[in-house]
């Protein structure tokens, strides 16, 4: 091979070099950027902001109220008028389950906040403060964990409804959502108190936070401004997880009687009451059964989504 | 390992007493007392029905009697139904509870570990996809809509199964799907990550190289160490057989002690919910310490002392 000597010209000062450098993006771009390329995660966020519309603005532009009952077409199947048919009583179906929507959704995002609060605040003291004070937090977490979630969310809800039945309350076999609320919140922060603890004992022993010490920054400022915004990953991908879960846990709790009061509806209730005439009239099961399974799985996937692109460390 | 045992004992003691206290201030922060309800009945008649149950003691007596009894194994009396006891329901009703559990237990880890191990071993072909569809599916069905779909298919549309009652092999299997339909799906899943994590390993490489074969690599080599996952889910497994059985019990008519408890949530039966929530923890409790020692005598690498997180 001929050797010019063209090819040991220097390059000149290189421009290349611009072309190299990228727009530094922040956690959260970049965060959203992968969240993107997952079609899955995608399809989720769309039809949860869909059920959301629908839960919101739906029971406005139908008709009827998911209360208003006519005999005379109860029973029926689905319709111009009533386009998932009506209940035994004959109560639109369709705004039943945008309502029940509604209940459910409530329930997911209240549970979702709660636990943040609750777990973030715990976890957070207990990861900081450490010794004693961890051992004993973290042990009591043990201890509520060595008992199912359902089985406390079951007592306390008996708890709640006879303490509302007294103070003058509906008597009837259901709870207000507030005590749904209440014992969801009352128990599901603990996964998320586990998670914050982790994280906050990893992050603390980290330079930064050696500097935001060594400048004076009190306990409280560390916590919340150091540590607890480098945890967020977790934090969220946590918060979601648990709205399917609470979900979940409302429909059950509705389907065993412990859920809301008729004639509210949520989704539970809506299968538990076609179960009395399912041989008839099965499409009462099957619109609102759809509605769980497919909400439920929106929210895995989103989760599993927020997982990969939050804290890919997470990733199975 | 004596010491880990002791403690591991003295705690789950530690958190069954807590279990109890807090049920039982539960039960009796419900104002106006258990005979407070649908009638108002003449003072001297509460007063003798409260003496008969012994609600008229101090608060630190009753709660005295009350661990006192539970440590004896006495759950006390249904405040429902005179005559019955809450050990009377457990005995009368917890053996079905326990067939349809174990049955839906036995589905559950056949089928789901069976499944995982074809998906891993077919990874990224059909099999795969198929199977993990469904357990993708399956994780976010709840067992009360299974349960119907299954009744309404197989019993009211095509009339091959009894739809509800208990008693021959034939009523089992409806309720145990029902059961194992979610812990399948979530065992499959995990035994198929599990698994594809063990095969890349290099001992796999090795067991391959000095020429074993197949089945003695898949069966001996992966699939031992692939199911230690699975081992430390049958304790969540459990709790949640048990607590769907509550649901499950109650769409097909089971007699088993989750119908009851539904039964006495509905009756306002205080001592049969906070007696069964009382059994129920103290089992599950028990069975998450079982299934702790079981599973380091199952592997080795895991050591006793090592605290768990």
């Amino acid at each position: 091979m001929a050797l010019s000597p063209e090819l040991f010209k220097p390059l000149g000062k290189i421009e290349t070099q611009a072309d190299i450098v990228r727009p530094s993006i922040t956690y959260w771009q970049d965060a959203w950027r992968r969240l993107k390329k997952n079609p899955l995660a995608m399809a989720s966020l769309i039809f949860i902001t869909f059920l959301l519309l629908a839960a919101i603005i739906g029971p406005f532009l139908s008709p009827y109220s998911y209360s208003d009952q006519n005999f005379d077409r109860a029973n029926l199947g689905p319709c111009w008028a009533h386009p998932l048919g009506t209940d035994g009583l004959g109560r639109d179906q369709l705004v039943r389950v945008m309502y029940g929507a509604r209940i459910s959704l409530a329930v997911g995002f209240v549970a979702a906040t709660t636990t943040f609060i609750i777990g973030v605040i715990f976890g957070g003291i207990a990861g900081l403060a450490g010794g004693w004070i961890d051992n004993i937090m973290m042990r009591f977490v043990d201890i509520m964990y060595s008992v199912p979630f359902l089985l406390w969310v079951i007592m306390l809800a008996v708890l709640l409804r006879e303490l509302s039945s007294q103070r003058g309350g509906a008597s009837g076999s259901g709870v207000n959502l507030f005590s749904i609320f209440l014992a969801l919140s009352l128990v599901y922060w603990l996964p998320m108190a586990r998670i914050v603890r982790g994280q906050i004992l990893s992050l603390k022993e980290q330079e930064f936070i050696l500097a935001a010490r060594t400048i004076g920054a009190s306990p409280n400022k560390i916590l919340l401004q150091h540590l607890i915004p480098n945890a967020m990953g977790p934090i969220i991908v946590t918060a979601t997880i648990s709205i399917p879960e609470a979900i979940f846990t409302e429909a059950f709790l509705s389907f065993i009687g412990l859920g809301v009061s008729a004639p509210m509806a949520s989704w539970g209730m809506l299968a538990s009451d076609a179960l009395t005439a399912l041989k008839s009239y099965p499409h009462l099961l099957l619109f609102p059964g759809i509605a769980i399974c497919i909400t439920l799985l929106a929210f895995n996937f989103l989760g599993d989504g927020l997982r990969d692109a939050l804290d890919p460390r997470m990733r199975k | 390992m004596l010491e880990y045992l002791f403690r591991r004992l003295l705690s789950a003691v530690f958190a069954i007493w807590v279990v109890i206290t807090v049920t039982f201030i539960i039960m009796h922060a419900i104002p106006g007392g258990p005979f407070q309800r649908d009638k108002v009945i003449p003072e001297a008649i509460r007063k003798n029905i409260e003496a008969r149950y012994k609600l008229d003691q101090p608060l630190l007596v009753q709660y005295r009697d009350y661990l006192g009894n539970l440590v004896r194994g006495d759950l006390g009396p249904s405040f429902r139904y005179r005559g019955q006891t809450v050990n009377g329901i457990i005995e009368a009703r917890f053996p079905v509870s326990m067939q349809l559990g174990l049955t839906a237990f036995a589905i559950a880890i056949i089928l789901g570990v069976s499944a995982g191990i074809l998906a891993a071993l077919y990874q990224g072909r059909f099999l795969d996809y198929l199977t993990m569809s469904f357990s993708t599916v399956g994780v976010a069905v709840p067992s009360f809509i299974l349960g119907t779909l299954l009744m309404y298919f197989l019993s009211s549309k095509f009339k091959l199964l009894p739809s509800a009652q208990w008693g021959t092999p034939l009523h089992v299997i409806m309720p145990a799907i029902a059961l194992a339909g979610l812990p399948t799906a979530f065992i499959a899943r995990l035994t198929r990550s599990s698994m594809i994590d063990v095969l890349s390993q290099d001992y796999m490489k090795t067991a391959v190289a000095k020429g074993l074969p197949r089945w003695r690599v898949v069966w001996l080599h992966a699939v031992k160490n692939a199911i230690i996952p699975v081992i430390t889910y049958a304790g969540p497994l459990l709790a949640g057989i048990i607590t769907g059985t509550f649901v499950v019990e109650n769409i097909f008519a089971v007699p088993g002690l989750g119908k009851h408890f539904v039964i006495s949530i509905y009756n306002r039966d205080y001592t049969v919910i906070l007696g069964l929530t009382a059994f129920y923890s103290v089992f599950l409790i028990g069975l998450n310490v079982a299934v702790d020692i079981a599973y380091t005598l199952i592997d080795p690498r895991i050591k006793l002392t090592a605290r768990k997180e």
